[in-house]
């Protein structure tokens, strides 16, 4: 059988193709550059070889912040996901509610990075801060610039506020495509609403959760500007993330090369979680 | 590698130069290898997933870079250790997965 190949198909494909190679491919290959070579600036480079990949291989200060990011990530999909497939479940799906509560929703997505850190900043503040004073007015010794324990509290909070409502969303928009043919046949069946749940919403929401769990995990692991505003990285250490961490290294000490080893390594850990999430994800769903 | 001025401000290098020669050239190799003998739908492997050329291609890549990283942290420069693991790999990737 001959196969009919339309070639016009690159021609709309290449400004994805241009946009793509600008803002990834060619940052991305200077950053390979960089990260085997040394410099001192005015753009005047020497071979390093793999010194700085060894560094950050070995570093302890690389391990924590690295640890740190996975802890962070893992508390933040065990509650945002659950969280919002609950809210979502839990939305009207007719009448005037509807639009209310979309629209609730939808305004912490709206909201800067940065307000978020700004904002969540001014309200955990013991002095003055609404939530930092209610906390220790009703007793709990609250000091997120100071305890560790406090600053992992506020920033996981403030995660939650800010990006549950996107696994909401999706949820509800997978939800809202499920035909009502299938809630009539439960009925039919007798189902129970644990049943329905099991067998019609969940199979159905198996992508769009797919979908959530990337997202919410690329953006936790990736997260820098809220953590920034909020915490700066502290108290100590105890915030500061691989972003963090590769941000001082980059621009704050000006190390190009152990910064660019860094974000390769940074770069595969990524990429190889989220082809595992992904494929684990689409495995279960052919099973 | 001075380069041209529009590039000197990427810092190539030859060996990085090299690194991103070879995966173009593994792209374009796939492109052919489709074209003269296509591979069909995805088939299944040991690992129980469905892949074509390509996801091979990409698991195979991705595999390497982590060869290399752990053999790196465990043993240290130079390479050809990973290097040796790797080509097995590659093998393994494109024969079994």
């Amino acid at each position: 059988m001959n196969k009919v190949v339309n070639q016009r198909a690159w021609i709309f494909v290449l400004p994805v193709v241009l946009l793509v190679a600008f803002n990834a491919i060619i940052p991305l290959m200077t950053v390979v550059n960089f990260s085997v070579q040394e410099t001192f600036g005015d753009n005047v480079f020497s071979w390093a070889g793999l010194t700085w990949f060894e560094q950050v291989l070995h570093s302890e200060r690389f391990h924590a912040a690295l640890l740190r990011q996975l802890m962070f990530t893992a508390i933040i999909l065990v509650i945002e996901i659950p969280l919002g497939l609950v809210i979502a479940l839990n939305m009207p799906r007719k009448g005037p509610w509807v639009s209310v509560c979309l629209v609730l929703m939808a305004l912490p997505l709206l909201i800067p990075w940065n307000v978020v850190g700004a904002m969540w900043n001014i309200f955990a503040l013991p002095d003055i801060g609404l939530l930092g004073r209610g906390l220790n007015w009703i007793g709990f010794e609250y000091n997120y610039t100071r305890q560790p324990f406090a600053a992992w509290f506020t920033m996981v909070l403030m995660d939650v506020w800010h990006w549950t409502s996107l696994v909401v969303l999706l949820c509800y928009a997978g939800l809202m495509s499920i035909p009502d043919a299938y809630y009539q046949a439960a009925k039919v069946d007798g189902a129970r609403r644990w049943a329905v749940f099991r067998h019609i919403q969940l199979p159905k929401l198996k992508y769009v959760l797919t979908i959530a769990i990337l997202l919410r995990f690329m953006d936790s692991f990736m997260i820098y500007t809220e953590a920034i505003v909020l915490t700066g990285g502290g108290p100590g250490n105890a915030t500061t993330f691989l972003s963090i961490d590769l941000q001082k290294i980059a621009l704050g000490q000006f190390d190009l090369g152990p910064a660019g080893a860094m974000s390769i390594v940074y770069f595969l850990i990524i990429l190889l979680l989220s082809w595992l999430f992904y494929t684990l994800m689409m495995r279960s769903e052919e099973k | 590698m001075e380069g041209t001025s529009l590039l000197s401000w990427m810092a190539w290098t030859w060996p990085t130069a090299g690194f991103f020669i070879f995966v173009f050239v593994c792209l374009v190799a796939m492109v052919a290898w489709e074209r003269l003998a296509p591979g069909g739908s995805p088939r299944r492997g040991v690992l129980g997933l469905d892949t074509t050329r390509g996801d091979r291609l990409f698991i195979s890549l991705l595999g390497s870079a982590f060869i290399f990283l752990i053999w790196l942290g465990v043993m240290g420069a130079p390479l050809w250790g990973g290097l040796g693991i790797s080509i097995v790999f590659w093998f393994a990737v494109f024969r079994w997965v």
